[in-house]
């Protein structure tokens, strides 16, 4: 078993070409990684839905070579000179873009859906937890306004731990920003089709992510405002293994439609085409 | 009674004290009692100037600070309450209404917390839940459609973090407020009297003008969870609380707070009436002034309000 026993979890690092398995960081089965890349990192045995890097989820959606990324060179502002026991926010920061080789926690721009002319933001979780600074939300902010701008509909992946602390109360106000954008999408009746992927939480769930026209969800993400830590802490019980999933928030009637990692961008499309988009 | 209050405390027990046995008419201790009030005085300037960050967290929270119905009582006349967000119940931990502030009516809105343990235990400490929010956004709308301004008051923990809560939408109820707010056809005037939580203050508190009590905090988390996360040690809140920047005179600085409503020395609990006063000055003087904008040029100036927050430099 020890030559495949030392995968820990999923995502391997592809520039190592032994390899050959993956495991399922939820049923630990071993897949090919051929077909862990075929299936975009979904398990063909219990169809967990492994977390994608902004990159990955743009060659998903937007057609090769179609895409034009605004804002590349926003990086996080530190409006707070904020440090913790641990060291300073701009280092975290700066740690981060070299972990990622994102500026930011989003990925914004615009290209071709099955040539289909659009607006997206995306959302990287390796990025400080996807968490939502002031460059996160002027990011948001300029994709929602470049398709107010230019009669484009918005999509937006979510992956979000919530709130960026260490920007204090600019990370709040991010939330009444980039809602004031997606008003103006709404003034315009342009379309704003917001993913939600593992995890969408806190402050970016209580914002733009809650306020589409059509809100999607990934299977068995996680979806929710409190944490669950400090639910249970105030209500002094264990919660529902189901609690907060996409599907609890389905059966809430919150989520329009939980859909196959593989089948996202057809379903985006076809969203795309009955809203007279072309 | 917080640690920082204790001098002015001692004085307080004293100056009863020489009330009444001036009342027995045992002796006349006006001139003492006179002179008492005046050093205490001077005391509650001293240290109330000098509040660390993490002391006036203890202050905005403090359990004899006026709460939203004192407010009332002391600003506002011909209060109408209205009730229930015509969906699934009527959250208590946040109220609105009809009010008048002198000649002006507007639509109030505003967490409201207890002061005591049965108050806060029917208000849920200020706490709300999907559908306060949402009563919330049915009294704005009912603002824009009459043509009243809308002043909110800000005083809560954070929304409430309850399984109730969450299946209900609390994240949607609060992003649809956020959303409505930032182009609700009507002057918004926002004041944080106490505590600014994070979501559950933001989900009331998007407007043209946002004031500020002057030992009020605002934060997008509790110094309390920011310490247990960041510093992985609660106890370590006073720490966060100065790292966050969660005071008025901050907030000012960093241009997220547009004017600071002043408290008389040892703040709104000591003095709830000369508090009122200058909320009253401060809230006419901005309503008067929103009220004369064209709604249009309101809005746009809303959304710029927002959007360069934050904006790289
Ligand atoms: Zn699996």
């Amino acid at each position: 078993m020890g030559w495949f026993s030392k995968k820990k979890k999923a995502s391997p690092d592809p520039t190592k070409s032994k390899d050959v398995f993956v495991q399922c960081s939820r049923c630990h089965a071993h897949i090919f990684l051929e077909e862990w890349k075929e299936q975009v990192k979904v398990c063909p045995r219990c169809n967990f839905h492994d977390r994608l890097s902004a990159r990955e989820r743009l060659d998903l959606l937007i057609d090769a070579g179609s895409f034009h990324e605004l804002g590349k060179d926003i990086r996080p502002g530190d409006p707070l000179l904020f440090a913790d026991a641990r060291g300073s926010y701009a280092e975290k920061a700066e740690a981060a873009r070299a972990k990622t080789g994102m500026n930011e926690a989003v990925l914004a721009g615009h290209g071709r859906l099955n040539k289909l002319h659009t607006a997206i933001a995306i959302m990287d979780f390796r990025f400080l937890g996807g968490s939502l600074g002031g460059s996160t939300g002027e990011k948001i902010l300029m994709t929602t306004e470049y398709a107010a701008g230019h009669k484009l509909p918005c999509i937006i992946v979510s992956a979000s731990g919530g709130a960026r602390m260490h920007e204090g109360m600019v990370s709040l106000m991010q939330m009444a920003k980039t809602c004031a954008g997606v008003a103006r999408l709404r003034q315009r009746n342009l379309p704003l089709i917001s993913v939600m992927t593992d995890p969408t939480t806190g402050g970016v769930s209580a914002s733009y992510a809650m306020v589409g026209d059509f809100h999607l969800a990934e299977p068995g993400a996680l979806i929710g405002f409190a944490g669950r830590r400090v639910i249970e802490q105030t209500i002094k019980q264990k919660l529902p293994d189901d609690f907060q999933t996409a599907e609890y928030l389905q059966e809430h009637g919150f989520i329009d439609c939980i859909v196959q990692r593989t089948e996202l961008k057809s379903l985006l499309h076809s969203l795309l085409v009955y809203c007279g988009c072309s | 009674m917080l640690d920082f209050e204790k001098d002015l405390s001692v004085l307080d027990q004293r100056i009863d004290e020489l009330k009444q046995l001036s009342e027995q008419g045992e002796a006349d201790f006006s001139a003492e009692i006179e002179n008492l009030a005046a050093k205490q005085r001077q005391i509650a300037k001293r240290v109330y100037a000098d509040l660390t960050p993490w002391q006036t967290v203890q202050v905005a929270r403090h359990p004899q600070r006026p709460v939203l119905r004192d407010w009332i009582g002391l600003l506002f006349s011909d209060f109408i309450e209205l009730h229930g967000d015509r969906c699934f119940g009527d959250d208590a931990a946040i109220i609105g209404g009809f009010a008048t502030l002198e000649n002006r009516r507007l639509m109030l809105i505003g967490h409201q917390k207890g002061k005591n343990v049965d108050e806060n235990m029917e208000r849920n400490f200020g706490m709300a839940r999907p559908e306060g929010y949402r009563k919330a956004l049915r009294l704005m709308k009912l603002a824009e459609k009459f043509s009243l301004p809308v002043v909110c008051f800000i005083d809560t923990p954070g929304a409430y973090p309850g399984m109730d809560a969450e299946a209900r939408g609390q994240a949607e109820a609060i992003a649809n407020n956020i959303l409505e707010m930032s182009t609700l056809k009507t002057p918004i005037l926002v004041l944080v009297t106490g505590e600014g939580g994070s979501g559950g203050a933001l989900g009331i508190g998007v407007g043209d003008t946002i004031l500020m009590m002057q030992h009020a905090i605002y934060s997008v988390i509790s110094p309390e969870g920011c310490a247990s996360i960041l510093w992985r040690d609660g106890n370590r809140a006073s720490d966060a609380a100065a790292a966050l920047k969660l005071t008025a005179a901050s907030l000012m600085e960093l241009r997220l707070v547009d004017e600071i409503v002043p408290e008389p020395p040892g703040g709104a609990h000591r003095n709830d009436e000369a508090t009122a006063a200058s909320i009253r000055t401060v809230l006419l003087e901005h309503l008067k002034r929103l009220t004369r904008i064209p709604v249009s040029k309101l809005i746009t100036r809303r959304f710029d309000k927002y959007a360069k927050i934050g904006q790289p430099l």
